[in-house]
């Protein structure tokens, strides 16, 4: 008898206590926003760092934008574009998100891009994807990007390897957009300064084996371009190690990292000076980086020791976003179109460097060229050695000529002899 | 010659059957799919009654059921789960006829809906001009489908000489194999990021990539497969396949020819399983090689099981939950704890019941006191 008592009173009292906070939703206005990340799969850790970005940057406003309080609908892909689109689908379609940010990798970028097409009442912010095709070929008029892609990040390495002496270079790279995009902001500049990329290797994702493609490296090369990522990278170097190579290297974007650096054979010594390229780097000495750091430091105790590259650039794009939700006080009316054009004139300084977009939506940003160096503690890290603002989607090329060049593949560019 | 003597056999046979139910001299062949309890016509033709078998009153209600849920569910639910349940189902159902019927679990059968999918975007147009023929798509669909059944068949034959576990690893490796192909040669499937834009067609002002009639095509193609297998089963091809899953030596002392009817049953399972594939491919406006990954093909399994091996609405059933999950188990747990959610309830459906869904039903209907022996033979059902 007690416990049925006890069981209504329970109901009527959590009855009660919704009502009430159905009435309290209603006085505080709550806008839900989708969030993409990669839970699953192969890159669930960068995914789990890109969703600790886009918190950072609500935090960092107290949860509220535009005058409403935000939600984040968290969704998930395990880095495939189908598991990408089914999961965008669902936070748009059925929990009714007016703004979406996601993906993380740049074949999902695509395929989200052009699921965008057939949604032009929403609005799609980019997470970190870096595909050159989702801004540049068939652009999706409510798909913004405020972040600079894989291309634009290798800016200005190209002349930089040429200052450092390096003529010919061969390149060793992983088969897929990624590094092709890469591939081309390099040697955009590289080649027409007069550079030679004698040879490429392109090798597939997740390639154990390097015996290969060491065997051919020529003799006469001046360095090796290698755009791997992860355990690609430290299975090619230790490889390249055992079999006695000693060609100093140029690094991509996501090649020199701390997994990287943690290596421990007996070429780590030669790793010192290697050069690479990327929109961020940890050793900014700027004080937005500084508090940047800070706050993630202070905000996420089970996070990595300093924001990854997917951390950064989640936090900007979410920013962005929300700055924008702010300048027009959270009026999504009107088929969003004050919203859209707040985005489009977004303008603020980002942890590193300016945050603003072009006409095709897509960002116009700084790159940071780096050099491996020791720190007095004996660890390796990545110091900035230079910062080259302002590259635009066409690498500094007119659209004529970058046209001319086309988007980067296996064979684009090429500059043999 | 030996189906046509099975026929003759058989012929007599079902006659008794419907008569006198578990005939001593039958026993070993089990009508798997047969309605328990069929509305038999008396006096009529051979076609109506194999009509009246299928068609029991509780199909017409499912049915209604399915073609009114588009009208009342919102184009989410009719696209992302219903669309995607129907297609992946089909796929599974081609698990579940060589399965549960055969006695072949392969895990080829995503490579085979893959190597559809990838055809349909190489014979018809997408994003990768230089490499799409952009043939008309009722041409590029009956060759993609014709090629993948082919493709399946050759799958068949050459691991139908495997039993168990091993025809597991052999089509597990083909399937890889198959993945590793696709992910490296850029001449013909476009390598890692495969095809874009492969749009279902649009016939005389009916858009089927609009949610609605995509649901109703991919309703269409699963009521077929399922009808098939009910058929199929049936038939003195089915009756012979199960023979040979039960004791495939004494079929062929029996003079039945023991890897012709299997690999059959491949090519059969092949064609629904490339027509899901086409299903998928137009559901995902893409195909790239992470669709056929190991997780792809392993997804295919669970779903069979899941729902259940023994009555080819098994993997329908199993297709729903399996979708449910994917799309909500992230909002009943946040961030990456949900995939304990999924793992979960599955293994909890395969503990509590090795026949997955369909067994839960039927113990279900046994604890109302309405039960009835899920399966023909008592030997194989649940105490």
């Amino acid at each position: 008898m007690t416990t049925t008592n006890t069981w209504w009173t329970r109901a009527a009292l959590g009855a009660a206590a919704a009502l009430a906070l159905g009435g309290a939703a209603q006085a505080q206005e709550t806008l839900k926003i989708g969030l993409l990340a990669t839970l699953e799969g192969p890159f669930a850790a960068p995914g789990q760092d890109g969703m600790r970005g886009a918190d950072l940057a609500l935090k960092q406003k107290n949860g509220m934008a535009g005058g409403k309080k935000i939600e984040f609908v968290k969704v998930s892909s395990d880095a495939t574009p189908d598991k990408a689109v089914s999961a965008t689908r669902k936070a748009v379609e059925q929990d009714k998100v007016p703004i979406m940010i996601g993906p993380l990798s740049g074949d999902e970028g695509i395929a989200v891009k052009n699921y965008a097409k057939t949604q032009p009442g929403v609005t799609f912010i980019n997470g970190s994807s870096g595909a050159q095709g989702a801004t540049l070929v068939d652009p999706a008029p409510n798909f913004y990007r405020f972040n600079t892609e894989g291309a634009q990040w290798m800016v200005g390495l190209g002349e930089h390897a040429l200052a450092k002496g390096y003529k010919k270079v061969y390149l060793v790279a992983e088969d897929y957009g990624f590094p092709y995009s890469q591939v081309q902001g390099f040697m955009a500049s590289y080649c027409a300064k007069g550079g030679k990329v004698v040879d490429k290797a392109w090798v597939p994702l997740g390639t154990k084996d390097y015996a290969s493609v060491i065997a051919k490296v020529p003799k006469d090369i001046d360095a090796l371009l290698v755009v791997l990522g992860g355990s690609d990278a430290v299975n090619f170097l230790t490889q390249y190690e055992q079999a006695g190579g000693d060609k100093p290297m140029i690094g991509g974007s996501i090649t020199v990292d701390q997994t990287v650096l943690n290596f421990k054979g007996k070429r780590r010594e030669s790793l010192l000076g290697t050069a690479s390229a990327g929109p961020m780097a940890d050793s900014i000495d700027t004080a937005e980086w500084k508090k940047f750091v800070a706050d993630y430091k202070a905000n996420f105790k089970d996070g990595f020791p300093s924001p990854s590259l997917f951390a950064y650039l989640y936090y900007i794009n979410t920013k962005a976003a929300l700055d924008a939700l702010d300048t027009v006080k959270g009026d999504l009316g009107n088929g969003q179109k004050a919203y859209r054009d707040a985005l489009q004139k977004t303008n603020f300084n980002g942890p590193a460097g300016p945050i603003k977009i072009d006409e095709n939506r897509n960002a116009v940003g700084t790159t940071y060229i780096t050099e491996v160096t020791k720190a007095p503690d004996g660890s390796f890290y990545n110091k900035v050695v230079r910062s080259v603002p302002d590259i635009s989607e066409t690498l500094g090329l007119s659209d004529a000529e970058f046209k001319k060049m086309g988007l980067g593949s296996r064979d684009v560019p090429d500059c043999r002899k | 010659m030996s189906a046509a003597r099975w026929r003759r056999a058989m012929n007599t046979g079902a006659a008794r059957t419907s008569h006198l139910p578990a005939t001593k001299g039958r026993a070993n062949v089990r009508l798997v799919g047969l309605p328990p309890h069929p509305v038999v016509v008396p006096g009529d033709s051979r076609g109506r009654r194999t009509l009246a078998l299928l068609v029991t009153p509780r199909y017409l209600v499912v049915l209604i059921a399915l073609l009114v849920y588009p009208l009342i569910a919102s184009p989410f639910f009719t696209y992302q789960i219903g669309a995607q349940s129907l297609g992946l189902g089909l796929i599974a159902l081609s698990l579940t006829f060589l399965g549960g019927y055969g006695g072949m679990v392969s895990l080829a059968q995503m490579t085979v809906a893959g190597i559809a999918g990838y055809l349909v975007a190489i014979f018809g147009t997408s994003s990768a001009a230089a490499i799409s023929l952009g043939w008309a798509w009722p041409v590029a669909v009956l060759f993609a489908v014709a090629i993948a059944t082919l493709a399946a068949t050759a799958i068949g034959w050459l691991s139908v000489r495997t039993e168990g576990i091993y025809t597991i690893m052999i089509t597990l490796a083909i399937g890889v194999a198959f993945f590793y192909l696709a992910q490296q040669n850029y001449t013909l499937f476009n390598g890692f990021q495969g095809f874009n834009k492969v749009f279902a067609p649009s016939i005389g002002g009916l858009d089927f990539r609009e949610a609605v009639p995509f649901y109703y095509l991919a309703l269409g193609c699963a009521l077929a497969g399922y009808f098939l297998v009910r058929l199929l089963v049936r038939a003195p091809f089915g009756l012979a396949l199960q023979g040979i899953r039960d004791n495939p030596r004494r079929m062929n002392s029996l003079g039945f020819a023991v890897t012709a009817h299997r690999v059959a049953a491949y090519a059969v399972a092949g064609l629904m399983a490339a027509i899901g594939g086409v299903l998928m491919v137009w559901y995902n406006n893409r195909i790239s090689p992470g669709t056929l990954n190991t997780g792809a093909m392993i997804n295919i399994l669970i779903i069979a099981v899941l729902g259940g091996m023994r009555h080819p609405i098994g993997a329908f059933l199993g297709a729903i939950v399996f979708v449910l999950l994917q799309n909500f188990a992230i909002d009943l747990v946040d961030r990456e704890r949900f995939n304990l959610v999924i793992g979960g309830v599955f293994l909890a459906i395969v503990l509590f019941s090795p026949d997955g869904l369909l067994g839960l039903w039927a113990l279900v209907r046994a604890r109302l006191g309405r039960g009835r022996p899920l399966h023909s033979n008592p030997r194989r059902q649940r105490s």
